[in-house]
């Protein structure tokens, strides 16, 4: 009992990682129309930048700063550079061109930091554990990122429904074609929620470098799982993005946690690791599948521009 | 002037062999079989993506399924057969039959639950089975698992000496010849006229009285089919099949021989194939971070030229005419 509820926990820390990436992506998508395969290297250009900066200064809280600043200020410039070109093309130019970003993010980490796995210092504050139930003690710094979504989740929220920007982005990623008739500077509106997203995904990145290592290619792993997530949850829409993170966070979790184990039950203990962990791994994509059949735009789909 | 291209083209392909050989450069011939078969991937791509407007990002999953289907098929040749009554086999007579059936039925279910949707969603479900399917034979330890299955001899073919480098070259032109006049028959009949009039008006294909959906599934289910033959020649050239052959990434390159070539020019992929190997191949022996220069490639192509390849060579003939 005490264990599922752990995993429980892990699967919320997973599940609102997941949503600060795909809260950026959603946007980004249902707003622009552009598929941006390289919002896993923001991701990891923030953790880079951020762990450097902490290993440099030995807080971990210099390094937050720097890791915003370095995601978001590469975000803007690779959507100066690039994207700003791939709003008027179709997806197929748009998947290429961000993959080739990927290409080239990677080797040029690569270059500045070597292949090695770089470790970030947990913040001194939120080194040990405290115990939830009697007999679980659970890691402070995974309620840190639990608490750190949760309250971002409150801010976009807030931001969206209650701000003239979050009027543009819903009115943006309803019908962007009507905001543009009605004079609204639109590109400004998009460079806005591009860096917004940078920002976002560069914390991502910075809050995942403790617990887990900060290496080239760490983008890619969590990229795809957020497209599910995106596209689980609707194109454009936030809250959809928050729903799909955390229950295919929890589940993704679960499956990883408790498959093997119960599979052993049936068959030798070998087998049952790499099937168990097979299967898990498909879970998250079965689950898209599944969605995709019975809702074929996601669950919260909003707009007509997509 | 179009038929005195082709015949040279030919002349070429065939007397590759015996040029590499007399340069002291057998790398090359390898290199040459590989834009082969990756030629035949990316023209089965490219009938759909080109031709038919589907852009789907999980091409490679077919790849892996014809080059497992090889791998499954050899590991059980004079040994049990697979669930017990299916035979093993080591001729290539019957295992590019069953590598192509086999993906093609993959095909069939994939594509059959992927074309209710379109758009990003489609992109995204057909990676989502891609990769399902990656990590269905991650997982699979019987047959290698992540690391893989090793094929310990090409399969044979008439009595052939497959071992031969320049037999196999041979085999796999003949095979990559005959898939090409094949697709150039199914590109230019009416199915293919409807396939192009679906990617410019779906509504309007439907209006005249052709079911979009059931067209885009046999094409998808023929590509499929195209991608699987390719897989279970790579199988059969690198005596390998492993997971790695249907990574998302495989797909990506599937998609960038595509584009490098032209979108939807006949022997564009061809172009697209030799090109992106013969960059990879130079760029890797000059530098460890080849992957930058290729990406910065890929983006200039992508956003500054229209046609790739293909249309740059229209282009030229166009201005010499």
């Amino acid at each position: 009992m005490i264990l599922i509820f752990e995993q429980l926990l892990n699967g919320l820390q997973y599940g609102v990682m997941l949503f600060l990436l795909a809260a950026g992506l959603t946007l980004i998508f249902g707003i622009m129309g552009v598929i941006n395969l390289a919002h896993g290297s923001l991701f990891m250009v923030g953790a880079y930048a951020g762990t450097y900066v902490a290993g440099v200064t030995g807080s971990f809280w210099l390094g937050l700063p720097a890791a915003l600043l370095a995601a978001a200020a590469t975000g803007l410039l690779v959507e100066a550079l690039v994207v700003r070109r791939l709003y008027a093309r179709d997806h197929l130019d748009q998947v290429l061109a961000t993959f080739a970003l990927i290409l080239m993010f990677n080797q040029l980490i690569t270059l500045g930091f070597g292949r090695q796995p770089v470790f970030t210092p947990l913040p001194a504050a939120f080194a040990g554990s405290v115990e939830l139930l009697p007999g679980l003690p659970y890691p402070t710094y995974r309620l840190l990122i639990i608490a750190t979504g949760l309250l971002v989740a409150l801010g976009l929220y807030l931001l969206i429904n209650r701000t003239r920007i979050g009027m543009l982005v819903r009115a943006g990623a309803t019908n962007r074609d009507m905001v543009r008739a009605l004079g609204v500077d639109i590109r400004l509106l998009y460079t806005l929620v591009f860096g917004l997203g940078a920002l976002l995904a560069g914390l991502a990145g910075y809050m995942t470098g403790p617990i887990s290592a900060v290496q080239v290619g760490m983008g890619e792993q969590i990229l795809l799982a957020t497209f599910v997530v995106v596209v689980v949850g609707g194109v454009g829409s936030i809250k959809g993005a928050f729903v799909a993170g955390i229950v295919l966070g929890v589940v993704d979790t679960m499956l990883r946690a408790f498959l093997p184990g119960m599979l052993r039950q049936v068959m030798p203990p070998s087998d049952a690791d790499a099937i168990g962990l097979g299967i898990a791994s498909m879970g998250i994509y079965l689950l898209m599948a599944l969605v995709l059949l019975i809702r074929p735009k996601g669950l919260f789909s909003v707009g007509t521009g997509g | 002037m179009r038929i005195a291209f082709a015949l040279l083209a030919a002349a070429a392909l065939i007397a590759l062999p015996f040029v590499t050989e007399a340069a002291g450069q057998p790398a090359l011939l390898s290199l040459a079989t590989r834009v082969l078969i990756y030629a035949i991937a990316a023209a089965s791509l490219n009938f759909i993506l080109g031709y038919g407007g589907m852009i789907s990002f999980g091409h490679a999953a077919f790849f892996g399924v014809g080059a497992y289907t090889v791998g499954i098929l050899f590991a059980h040749a004079g040994s049990e057969p697979l669930f017990g009554f299916i035979p093993g086999s080591k001729q290539m007579l019957i295992t590019l039959p069953a590598a192509l059936v086999i993906s093609g039925l993959f095909a069939a279910l994939i594509g059959a639950l992927s074309l209710r949707t379109g758009g990003v969603q489609f992109i995204m479900i057909t990676l989502a089975f891609a990769q399902m399917l990656f990590f269905f034979f991650v997982s699979l330890t019987p047959y290698g698992g992540e690391d893989g299955i090793i094929i310990r001899r090409t399969n044979d073919l008439f009595g052939l000496n497959m071992r031969d480098k320049t037999t196999l070259y041979f085999v796999i032109l003949a095979i990559a010849a005959l898939f090409f006049a094949l697709l150039w028959r199914v590109v230019n009949s009416s199915f293919g006229a409807v396939l192009k009039g679906i990617r410019q008006n779906e509504r309007r294909m439907a209006a005249l009285g052709f079911a979009p959906y059931r067209y885009k599934l046999y094409a998808f289910v023929l590509a499929g089919m195209g991608a699987g033959l390719a897989g279970a020649l790579m199988a059969n050239f690198l005596r390998f099949a492993s997971p790695d052959m249907m990574h998302w990434t495989k797909s990506g390159e599937f998609m960038i021989m595509v584009i490098l070539g032209g979108v939807g020019s006949f022997f564009g992929p061809i172009f697209g194939a030799a090109a992106f190997l013969t960059l990879e191949t130079f760029l890797a022996g000059w530098t460890e971070h080849w992957q930058l220069a290729m990406g910065a490639i890929l983006l200039v192509v992508v956003l500054g030229t229209k046609g790739g390849i293909a249309g740059l060579l229209a282009k030229l003939w166009g201005a010499r005419k």
